[in-house]
C-alpha cells in the first residue's frame, strides 16, 4: 500500500484523444507511456518518480486491458536489465528510478543494454534528484549517457514538452537502436500543468506474444567478437541515426531574434529559469518572447555540432547554461568552436557557478553578468548598473531561526531503536556505527547523532566490513532498512558478513514497507498485495544466508528489550554476524491504514480505544533529558505561568499518536516519572461505565479524605 | 480588484508556502492553484516533496497570472522555484518558517505580503537544550513586520484546532482575508467544497481565519503580551483551622518589600502545599534571614532569588511528592483536557514509574536509611528487586491506593533520610550565599541562582547535582575578583548548555588558567 491513493489519477490514465489531462509532470509521463503503446514498465521507487510507480501499481486493470506488463523491480539494476525484452523484440519498454543513485546501481545492466543495442524502444525515465529537496549525493546522470553512449533527453519543464519527449524518446530509441534516457528534475516531476491527451495504444506486440515466439541473435550478445562490433556500430550506425532523427524532428528548439550579438545555449530543463531571469532583466515578456536568442537542448546527448555552430555563427559571445558538474556540454562545445576556428567567445562556468543548483538568483546573477560583459546595450540603464540597497542586518534573525532538517515522524517505530542504541552507548561507550539509506539515516541528526558513514542502499553492513578484527574489544553496529535489505543488502551485506566471518552487529530496521519512498510494499511487507508476493520474513532470508545468531524484536517501542538485544549482540561469545531484526510498522502508513477505520468505527458506535501520552507538568522539572532521547515532534515544550520555573516543561501535544516511545524511554533510561499513558474509550460498554464509576467513587473518597486534612492551591 | 498592480494582464503573481513537513502544505498549494484556475487564470504549482516532507522545512511554490484578453489561449512561462526578491505573497505555516523565508530573501520590504501563523513547532535543536533553547518569538515577529510590505499574523493553528481542521484551511482563510488576490471569498470556499475532504471543518476554519485576517489580525501582538503577564498568586483552599494558619503566614509574606513578596507568595504556597504550614513558617524564617541586611538599592535581588530557590529546594522531588501529584483530585480532569477525552469517555491512566533502591531508601526513616545506604553490596542486592519499570494504573482503585499510601508518607517527611540530606545541602548553600553577600552581593545572588542546575530525577538529578558542585567548587578561584559573579553565571550557563558537561569543563579550564596567572 503506497503512501497516497491514486484512484483519481488512475482515472486520468483513461483520457482519450482531444481530452485535457491536468496533473503533475510525473503523471503526465505515465499517461504518455500508455499513449506510446508501451509493452512493459518497471522501476524502483524513490523521489521524485515514486508517483509513477504508485499510479501504475494502482492502475493494474487498465494495464491488463492494454496487455501492458508492470513490474515493481527489486532494484534499479533489475529494472534496467528488464529492458532486455526490447533487445530482440519490437516491444517498447520503460524503466524508471531516482538518479544519479539509480544509474549507479543500474550501470552494469545499462552498459550491456547499450552495447548490444535495442530493437524496440527502450526508455529510462530518470528522476534527477539534484538541488534543493534532494536526498542524495550531488552528481549528474549526464556522464552515464556519455560513457555508455545512451541518448539523454532533458525537455523543457512543461507538460506538453515532457509528453513529447516520451514520444520522441521511444521513436529515437528505435531509429538508432539505442536506449534513451529521459531526465526530469525534482520540480519538473511535481510541476502541475495540462496537455491534450491521445488514446492509449495497445502494444503491437505484447510480452505474451514475445514469449510465444522466442527470438535470439548472437550478434546482440555482449561477448567477443560481437562486443567489438557493438562499439564500432555505436559510432558508424547508431550515432548518425540519432543525429538524423534529432534534426529531422527538430527536437532542439531555437527561440528569439535571428540576429543578435549574443545568444544562450541551454539544457531544456533550464528553460523556464532562463526565461525568468530574462524577464527580470527586461529582455523577455510573460509569454517567454525573448530578445536574446536561445538554443534549447531538449537532447543534451548527443550534441548536434552543425546546429550548435550555426547558432553561434555571427555572435560575439554565447553563454552555455549547464547545471551541475563536470561541464560536459561546455567542454564539448568549446572543442567544436575551437576546431571550427570560430571567433565566438564561449562563456558558461564563470558567469555561472561550476557547482550547485541554478536557482532563480544564480540564474539572474549569471545571465546579468554575461550580458553586462558582452551585450550591455541590450540592458536598460537601471538594470545594467542597478542601485542595490544595503543588505539588511539579519544577524538577530539568524540566531532565532532554528535549522529544521527532516527527521523521524511522530510515532516513528525507528526512533526507539536509536534511543536504545544511544542508551547502550551510554552504558558501553561509543561504537563504530555504519548507517544505510532510508528514513533510519535520520539517526545521524540530533538528538541521536549516531552513525559515521552511509555508503549506499543496502550497503550499511558492507560498509563496516573492514572494521572486523580478531581480538577487537568492541564490535561495530550497522543499520540497514528492510528496503535496502531486499534491494541488495541480503547478498552485499548479510552474505558478505557471513562469508567473511564478520563478528559485528547488524540491525535490520523493518517497518513493513519501503517507507522513505512512499510506503510501497516489498517482499517482507505484512499485508497481502493483489499483484505482488509479500509476507516473506526477513529472518528466514537471513537464516538462509547462513546467519546463526538472530533476534527478532516484534515491538521496537519496547526500548528496554531493544537495548537488551543490542547488549546481547555486543557481548555474545558466539562467532559470526549478530543480526537483530527490529520490526514495527511505519507509523505514517499505520495511521493512514487505521485512522479512517477507527473513525468510522467510533461513528458507528463501536467501542474504540485511543491511546495518548501526556506529561504531568508539575512533576516535570524541565531538564529535557527526554527530548535528548526522542526528538518526537509531538513531544514539545511549554512555559508554565509559575515564577518558580526558569525553564519550560515537556508537553505532549494533540498530534500524539500514542506510540509510547517517550514513556518507554523515560522508563528504560530511568529519566523521570512525569509520563503517563491515557487510553480513552469511545463508546464505552455498560461494563466499562460501571467499572469506571466504581473506581471513581472509591478514588474520590480517598481524595476527599486527604483534601479535608490539607491546604491545596489553585 | 483590490490589487491595482494586477490590472495589467501579463503580470505574474508569485506565491511561496514555507511549511514544516506534515502540515498539509500540499493541500494548501492544491487549493490555491485550483482556485486560480477556476477563476480563469493560468496557474502552476511545484514542490520538492520527498524525504524533506518528514518533519523538515519544506517549500511549495505557485505562480499564476490572469489571461491576456487579446490572446487568451497563450500560456505564460512560469518559473519552478521562488527567487529571492521576487515573491509577492509568502505564506509561512509556522513562525520560524517566516524567519527562514526572510533569511532566504523571499520576503521583500515594500513588495511581499507575509501571511504567517504565529504558533511554533519547535525544532529538535530548540528542545534538547537543558535550559530554554527556544527561539525568541518576538524577534521573529518583529522581523516579519519590518521586512514585509504587510504582515498578516495570528495563531492559525489555534483557529484550525478550534474547528477540528488542519492549519492549511486557516492559512487559506488568511490568504482570502488578506485580499491580495482578486478572488471572491465565495470562490475560495467553493474550492474547499470541490476538494471534497473534511469540507465542513475546513470551511469553518477558513471562515474564522478569513475574518481574523480581514479584521487586521492584531491578535499576534496581543497573544504574545498575554503570555508575559505576571502570574497570579495561588489561591488556597482547605479546612478552616489550616486556613487560619495560612493567613498568618500570608500576612507575613505580604509584608515583605516588592518584588520579594510576590515571589514569596508563590514560594510559600509551594512549600505549604508540599508539606504543611509549619514548613511554610520555616521557609519564611529563612527568608527573614535573607531580608535582614538586604539592599533596597539592588531591588532586593538577593531575597527575591532566595524566595524562589528556597521554595524549589525545600519542595524537593521525592517519592511521596510524585505519588501525591499523581493522586490529586483535579488531575483526572486535567488529563481529560490534555488528551481530548470527552466527559462520557472513560480514561485509563497508566503511570510510567521506575524507582530505584536509592529513592526507596531515601524514603525510609533517616537512621535506617543511612545504615542501608552505607552498605553498597546490600543496596545493589536490594536494587535488583526494586529497579524495574512499574506501570501503575491510577484509574483503578488498586493502583491508585498504592500511590495514595506512598503520598501519605509526606506527613512523616521530616523524619526521612531524603529530608535530612536535602536540609544539610540547603543549609550549606544558603549559609554560603549569606556569607558571601557580606563581601560580594552579586556573587551571592549568582550562588543562589546556581540551584537552577539541580533538577530532574535519578541520573539526571545526580548529574545536575554534580554540575552544581563543580560550579560552586570554582568559588575559591574567583575569590576577590570584581567580575566573580559574571564568571559564576558563565559557568552556570555553560553547565546548562550541554548535558554531558563538556562546555562546563571548558569554562572551568579557562578559569583555572587565569587563576594560575
Amino acid at each position: 500500500m503506497a503512501e497516497r491513493s491514486f484512484a483519481r489519477e488512475v482515472e486520468k490514465l483513461r483520457l482519450g484523444t482531444g481530452e485535457t489531462f491536468s496533473g503533475e509532470g510525473i503523471l503526465a509521463i505515465t499517461k504518455a507511456l500508455l499513449q506510446c503503446g508501451v509493452g512493459y514498465v518497471g522501476g524502483y521507487q524513490g523521489a521524485p518518480i515514486s508517483h509513477l510507480m504508485d499510479v501504475l501499481a494502482d492502475a493494474q486493470p487498465i494495464l491488463a486491458e492494454l496487455g501492458v506488463h508492470f513490474e515493481a523491480s527489486a532494484s534499479e539494476a533489475a529494472a534496467t536489465a528488464m529492458l532486455a525484452a526490447s533487445v530482440h523484440y519490437p516491444i517498447r519498454g520503460a524503466a524508471t528510478f531516482k538518479s544519479a543513485v539509480g544509474l549507479n546501481v543500474a550501470s552494469d545492466a545499462l552498459a550491456n543494454l547499450a552495447s548490444g543495442g535495442v530493437t524496440g524502444g527502450a526508455l529510462l525515465i530518470l528522476g534527477e534528484d539534484y538541488g534543493e529537496g534532494s536526498s542524495i549525493m550531488q552528481e549528474r546522470s549526464h556522464a552515464f549517457a556519455m560513457k555508455s553512449q545512451v541518448w539523454l533527453l532533458d525537455p523543457r519543464p512543461n507538460l506538453p514538452s515532457i509528453v513529447a519527449a516520451v514520444e520522441h524518446g521511444f521513436a529515437l530509441s528505435e531509429a538508432s537502436n539505442t536506449p534513451v534516457m529521459l531526465q526530469v528534475r525534482i520540480r519538473a516531476c511535481h510541476v502541475t500543468g495540462s496537455f491534450t491527451a491521445k488514446n492509449n495504444r495497445r502494444p503491437p506486440m505484447t510480452v505474451a506474444d514475445a514469449l510465444a515466439n522466442p527470438r535470439r541473435d548472437t550478434a546482440r550478445i555482449v561477448l567477443p567478437p560481437a562486443s567489438f562490433l557493438h562499439e564500432r556500430e555505436k559510432i558508424t550506425h547508431r550515432l548518425p541515426a540519432a543525429h538524423a532523427y534529432i534534426r529531422r524532428h527538430a527536437l532542439n528548439e531555437t527561440f528569439g531574434p535571428a540576429r543578435s550579438p549574443v545568444g544562450i545555449i541551454l539544457q531544456g530543463g533550464m528553460y523556464n529559469a532562463v526565461i525568468r531571469a530574462l524577464q527580470r532583466l527586461g529582455l523577455a515578456d510573460a509569454f517567454g518572447e525573448t530578445q536574446v536568442p536561445l538554443h534549447v537542448l531538449n537532447v543534451t546527448y548527443p550534441l548536434i555540432e552543425d546546429d550548435l555552430l550555426a547558432f553561434c555563427a555571427g555572435k560575439n559571445a554565447v553563454l552555455i547554461v549547464e547545471e551541475g558538474q563536470p561541464d560536459h556540454i561546455e567542454q564539448a562545445l568549446g572543442a567544436m568552436l575551437h576546431k571550427a576556428a570560430s571567433p565566438t567567445r564561449l562563456e558558461g562556468k564563470g558567469p555561472l557557478p561550476m557547482a550547485g543548483e541554478y536557482s532563480g538568483q544564480v540564474m539572474l546573477d549569471g545571465l546579468g553578468a554575461f550580458l553586462r560583459a558582452h551585450a550591455p546595450d541590450l540592458l536598460a540603464p537601471a538594470i545594467r548598473a542597478p542601485n542595490l540597497p544595503e543588505p539588511p542586518d539579519l544577524s538577530a534573525l539568524v540566531r532565532e531561526t532554528p535549522n529544521r532538517p527532516p527527521g523521524f515522524c511522530i510515532g516513528c517505530p525507528e526512533r526507539p531503536i536509536f534511543a536504545a542504541t544511544k542508551l547502550i552507548e551510554q552504558e558501553r561507550g561509543p561504537h563504530h556505527i555504519a548507517s544505510d539509506i532510508g528514513c533510519h539515516l535520520f539517526s545521524i541528526m540530533p538528538p541521536f547523532e549516531l552513525g559515521a558513514t552511509t555508503m549506499g542502499y543496502g550497503l550499511g553492513p558492507a560498509s563496516a566490513s573492514a572494521l572486523n578484527a580478531e581480538g577487537a574489544t568492541r564490535r561495530s553496529i550497522s543499520f540497514i532498512g528492510d528496503g535496502g535489505f531486499w534491494h541488495n543488502g541480503l547478498t552485499s551485506s548479510i552474505g558478505n558478513a557471513v562469508f567473511n566471518r564478520s563478528d559485528n552487529v547488524i540491525v535490520i530496521v523493518d517497518n513493513f514497507y519501503s517507507a522513505a519512498t512512499g510506503g510501497q510494499d516489498i517482499l517482507s511487507s505484512r499485508a497481502t498485495n493483489p499483484s505482488k508476493s509479500t509476507l516473506h520474513p526477513i529472518t528466514a532470508a537471513v537464516r538462509g544466508m547462513g546467519v546463526k545468531w538472530i533476534r527478532q524484536i516484534d515491538n521496537t517501542y519496547d526500548v528496554a528489550r531493544m537495548r537488551e538485544a543490542l547488549r546481547d549482540a555486543l557481548t555474545s561469545p558466539d562467532k559470526g554476524p549478530k543480526v537483530i531484526v527490529a520490526s514495527s510498522e511505519c507509523m505514517l502508513n499505520k495511521q493512514r491504514r487505521e485512522a479512517p477505520i477507527l473513525r468510522a468505527a467510533t461513528r458507528d458506535g463501536q467501542r474504540v480505544v485511543r491511546r495518548r501520552f501526556g506529561v504531568d507538568a508539575d512533576i516535570c522539572t524541565g531538564d529535557h533529558a527526554c527530548m535528548r532521547l526522542s526528538g518526537c515532534p509531538s513531544l514539545t515544550l511549554r512555559t508554565l505561568a509559575d515564577p518558580l520555573r526558569d525553564d519550560p516543561v515537556a508537553q505532549i501535544d494533540a498530534s500524539c499518536v500514542g506510540c509510547g516511545a517517550c514513556g518507554e524511554v523515560a522508563d528504560a533510561a530511568i529519566l523521570c516519572p512525569s509520563f503517563y499513558e491515557a487510553r480513552i474509550i469511545a463508546n464505552p460498554t455498560r461494563w466499562d461505565r460501571f467499572w469506571t464509576r466504581f473506581n471513581r467513587r472509591l478514588i474520590a473518597a480517598l481524595q476527599a479524605h486527604r483534601d479535608a486534612r490539607r491546604l491545596t492551591f489553585t | 480588484m483590490k490589487h491595482a498592480a494586477l490590472a495589467a494582464p501579463p503580470e505574474i503573481v508569485k506565491l511561496a508556502v514555507l511549511a514544516v513537513g506534515g502540515q498539509g502544505g500540499g493541500v494548501l498549494t492544491d487549493w490555491i492553484t485550483t482556485l486560480a484556475l477556476s477563476q480563469g487564470w493560468w496557474a502552476q504549482a511545484t514542490s520538492v516533496a520527498g524525504v524533506a516532507q518528514r518533519t523538515g522545512a519544506t517549500i511549495y511554490y505557485v505562480e499564476m497570472a490572469p489571461r491576456d484578453p487579446a490572446q487568451p489561449q497563450r500560456a505564460p512561462v512560469f518559473a519552478l522555484s521562488p527567487a529571492p526578491g521576487d515573491v509577492d505573497i509568502l505564506i509561512a505555516a509556522e513562525l520560524a518558517e517566516a524567519g527562514r523565508a526572510i533569511l532566504r530573501g523571499f520576503v521583500t520590504p515594500g513588495r511581499t505580503t507575509l501571511i504567517a501563523s504565529t504558533h511554533r513547532m519547535l525544532a529538535v535543536s530548540e528542545k534538547i537544550a537543558a535550559a530554554d533553547g527556544r527561539a525568541d518569538a518576538a524577534t521573529l515577529l518583529a522581523h516579519a513586520r519590518s521586512h514585509s510590505r504587510r504582515l498578516v499574523a495570528f495563531d492559525m493553528e489555534a483557529v484550525a484546532n478550534a474547528n477540528a481542521a488542519h492549519v492549511s484551511a486557516s492559512l487559506f482563510g488568511a490568504l482570502a482575508g488578506a485580499g491580495v488576490l482578486p478572488f471572491s471569498r465565495d470562490a475560495y470556499a467553493a474550492t474547499i467544497r470541490a476538494g471534497g475532504v473534511g469540507v465542513d471543518p475546513s470551511l469553518r476554519a477558513f471562515a474564522a481565519a478569513c475574518s481574523a485576517a480581514e479584521a487586521g489580525a492584531a491578535a499576534a501582538d496581543g497573544s504574545l503580551e498575554a503570555s508575559a503577564a505576571p502570574p497570579v498568586a495561588p489561591v488556597p483552599a482547605g479546612p478552616s483551622a489550616l486556613m487560619t494558619e495560612w493567613s498568618a503566614l500570608a500576612t507575613h509574606a505580604a509584608a515583605f518589600p516588592q518584588p520579594v513578596s510576590q515571589m514569596a507568595a508563590h514560594g510559600l504556597a509551594r512549600v505549604v502545599d508540599y508539606l504543611d504550614a509549619d514548613y511554610g513558617a520555616e521557609y519564611l524564617a529563612r527568608l527573614d534571614r535573607a531580608l535582614a541586611g538586604d539592599d533596597p538599592a539592588r531591588d532586593f535581588a538577593f531575597s527575591t532569588a532566595a524566595a524562589k530557590h528556597l521554595a524549589i529546594a525545600m519542595a524537593y522531588d521525592d517519592l511521596p511528592r510524585v505519588a501525591d501529584l499523581k493522586t490529586r483530585s483535579p488531575r483526572a480532569a486535567r488529563i481529560r483536557t490534555e488528551t481530548g477525552a470527552t466527559e462520557v469517555e472513560p480514561v485509563h491512566t497508566t503511570e510510567y514509574l521506575h524507582p530505584r533502591i536509592d529513592e526507596v531508601v531515601a524514603t525510609l526513616p533517616a537512621s535506617l536509611g543511612e545504615r542501608l545506604a552505607a552498605r553498597p553490596k546490600l543496596m545493589a542486592a536490594l536494587d535488583r528487586f526494586v529497579n524495574r519499570g512499574r506501570r501503575i494504573r491510577t484509574d483503578r482503585i488498586t493502583g491508585f491506593c498504592a500511590l495514595w499510601l506512598v503520598a501519605g508518607l509526606r506527613r512523616h517527611r521530616r523524619r526521612l533520610l531524603r529530608h535530612r540530606t536535602e536540609t544539610v545541602h540547603l543549609d550549606h548553600w544558603f549559609d554560603l550565599a549569606l556569607t558571601v553577600r557580606a563581601t560580594d552581593y552579586a556573587l551571592a545572588v549568582a550562588i543562589l541562582d546556581a540551584r537552577r542546575l539541580i533538577k530532574g530525577y535519578a541520573d539526571t538529578h545526580a548529574r545536575g547535582l554534580a554540575k552544581y558542585d563543580r560550579v560552586l567548587a570554582a568559588l575559591p578561584l574567583l575569590a576577590n575578583r570584581p567580575d566573580a559573579a559574571d564568571w559564576l553565571r558563565r559557568l552556570i550557563a555553560a553547565a546548562l548548555e550541554d548535558p554531558e558537561g563538556q562546555r562546563l569543563d571548558g569554562a572551568l579550564r579557562t578559569i583555572r588558567r587565569f587563576a594560575a596567572d
